[in-house]
């Protein structure tokens, strides 16, 4: 009998370590796994463990010698010299041992997801472990190694066929993905960030369309630094609704970074946790709408890893098993248990309290900015749809 | 940097006796909008623009059969005498004449001959890179007193975090000339450890990390 969701997960997944001072730290899905578990949301017939993506399916998206790179790294025998046209030993993506097997970990935990669903074995399917959007062909960048992402898409387009739509909440442009499908109309990309003007990577501007068949493809919503809940959702919704009417995919690939809250301390973004229910709260949605549930959630940024992303992961699982957010008190055991290894006091529940809700110099400006934004790209889905 | 290496060397050229028909198939061929007019020797004599040749053109609204403007000289039609760059000139100097003279084509010229063309797109192209925005990068803007010895102080802290700079601008700082931003695009994701390294060393950062809350 089909689930409703599978919870691709392994132990493994906390071997994509960079070193202790670095900001991306996967001990978060850990964390929300353990959330989920401690709630009864998570038992262990939910549990998929993910397979390693084969060379093969990396170089769907990379470059043999990219790959051949990394796998040199992992093993101690890249040059420094070599690693540099590879991004590889750089301050965002050091190297270290075993980088091949782990980034190739989160890629395989990916492909199981799109498998599950494809092969019917569930409606939706969550590998926290992915989400590497800035991955590029031949360029280890921002944190990420492999595009999970990307491969899957082209994992599912070459051997289901499929149309997807491709959505990116991260608080940075999901540029690897982006340029990945740049002249592609049969994928259709989404991303709403914060505006590059500061932010990395820097691009994702509303004018970036696609090109050749590919052209009115791709979307970009690049919100203002300290935009907050209200303008965000407003702004999202009705943009992912358009584009979902406009595009009409057969599968929904989303990519839930949780780097866009007030907390996180790489961004400019001032959202709640209210985002982090609505966000998959629409995913579910659309899919059912449009795609008889197909949806593949993966995770993504996130550097808050003790108040932010262990709560904002388990509600897009709390929707994709039942359709339900979680509200009220977090389980005692579960702060118990974490607690005291946090370096900050944990919260004590599902929804933000008032210090997440901080004053906003120039709010006004910056909804009236995000507005201007969106009239701007719903003109794209409008003139095409037509 | 200079113009040679920004032009276009391969430059799609007309004789003046050629028709008007002809230079709006050409601009029409290879999408371009404007097309020097060389004499035998390669000399830059005239440039019809694709609004010089829409001009000279036929109204549509008129009887199609009447085409014999068409087939008039191109040279009828021409501007002349033309302006005209030189290999080894700035490209910030050049974008001073595209802005005085309002064109947006200008042919490059060596030993009175031809030899390339840079168009208002390739020049603004060339300030795009030179802001650093076609790179993967984070923007941090510094506001410092406008005295000698400040951009290598800052630079130092940029260098003991291993971070690579893609571009520096500096310009004036409008509401008090004593100072100058410094606008750096630098190679990582993750600045903060910058950001609090040049705090701590008594610097002002502009918009959005100035400001103390709601993330400090």
């Amino acid at each position: 009998m089909m689930k409703n969701a599978a919870f691709i997960f392994s132990d493994e997944f906390l071997r994509y370590h960079f070193h202790e001072e670095h900001p991306f730290n996967q001990k978060r899905i850990q964390l929300t796994k353990e959330l989920l578990e401690h709630t009864q949301a998570l038992n262990s017939e939910d549990i998929v463990p993910p397979r390693m993506a084969t060379d093969e399916e990396l170089s769907l998206f990379h470059d043999v010698a990219y790959v051949d790179a990394v796998k040199r790294a992992s093993n101690g025998k890249l040059q420094e010299d070599e690693g540099a046209e590879y991004g590889l030993g750089t301050e965002d993506t050091p190297i270290f041992e075993g980088m091949h097997e782990a980034s190739s970990l989160l890629v395989g935990g990916s492909l199981t997801a799109v498998d599950e669903v494809l092969n019917g074995r569930a409606n939706h399917a969550l590998n926290l472990g992915g989400g590497l959007h800035h991955g590029f062909k031949r360029k280890a960048s921002g944190f990420c190694i492999y595009n999970d992402g990307a491969i899957a898409i082209k994992y599912i387009r070459e051997h289901y066929n499929l149309r997807v739509l491709y959505v990116d909440t991260d608080a940075h442009h999901g540029d690897g993905v982006q340029w990945a499908f740049y002249d592609d109309p049969n994928v259709c990309t989404f991303s709403i960030h914060e505006t590059g003007r500061y932010l990395f990577p820097g691009t994702g501007n509303v004018n970036e369309r696609g090109i050749k068949k590919g052209h009115g493809y791709s979307f970009n919503l690049p919100i203002d630094a300290f935009t907050q809940d209200d303008s965000f959702l407003e702004t999202y919704e009705s943009a992912l609704r358009s584009i979902t009417h406009f595009f009409k995919p057969d599968i929904i690939v989303t990519q839930n970074g949780a780097d866009a809250h007030t907390f996180d301390p790489l961004t400019h973004l001032c959202s709640s946790m209210k985002i982090y229910e609505r966000i998959p709260e629409l995913a579910h949605e659309l899919a059912h709408e449009y795609c008889d549930g197909r949806w593949i959630a993966t995770g993504g940024g996130g550097y808050d890893i003790w108040r932010v992303v262990p709560r904002a992961w388990a509600q897009i699982w709390n929707i994709m098993k039942s359709d339900t957010i979680a509200t009220g008190i977090l389980p005692r055991t579960w702060l118990e248990k974490w607690q005291p290894k946090s370096p900050i006091k944990l919260p004590q529940h599902w929804h933000d309290t008032k210090d997440a809700f901080p004053n906003i110099p120039r709010k006004a400006e910056i909804e009236e900015k995000n507005k201007k934004l969106l009239t701007h790209l719903l003109k794209y889905t409008r003139v095409q749809s037509q | 940097m200079l113009v040679e290496e920004i032009m276009k060397t391969e430059v799609i050229t007309l004789p003046p006796t050629a028709t008007i028909a002809e230079a709006l198939q050409l601009l029409q061929d290879n999408k371009i909008r404007h097309i020097p007019i060389v004499n035998d020797d390669y000399h830059v004599i005239g440039i019809v623009s694709d609004r010089d040749v829409r001009d000279a053109s036929p109204s549509i609204l008129l009887d199609v059969s009447d085409n014999q403007e068409l087939e008039n000289e191109i040279q009828t039609i021409m501007s002349s005498p033309v302006i005209t760059i030189h290999p080894l000139d700035f490209v910030e100097e050049i974008a001073r004449v595209f802005y005085d003279k309002e064109i947006a084509s200008l042919p490059v010229v060596s030993n009175n001959k031809l030899v390339g063309i840079v168009t208002e797109k390739d020049m603004l192209y060339t300030l795009i890179q030179l802001t650093g925005t076609h790179v993967q990068s984070s923007l941090i803007e510094v506001k410092v007193p406008d005295v000698p010895g400040n951009i290598p102080k800052v630079t130092e802290i940029f260098g003991k975090r291993k971070v690579n700079i893609a571009s520096v601008l500096v310009y004036p700082y409008k509401k008090d000339p004593k100072f100058k931003i410094l606008v750096f695009r630098i190679q990582t994701m993750n600045p903060n450890p910058i950001i609090q390294d040049l705090r701590e060393a008594g610097y002002q950062l502009m918009w959005p990390n100035n400001i103390p809350e709601p993330k400090v």
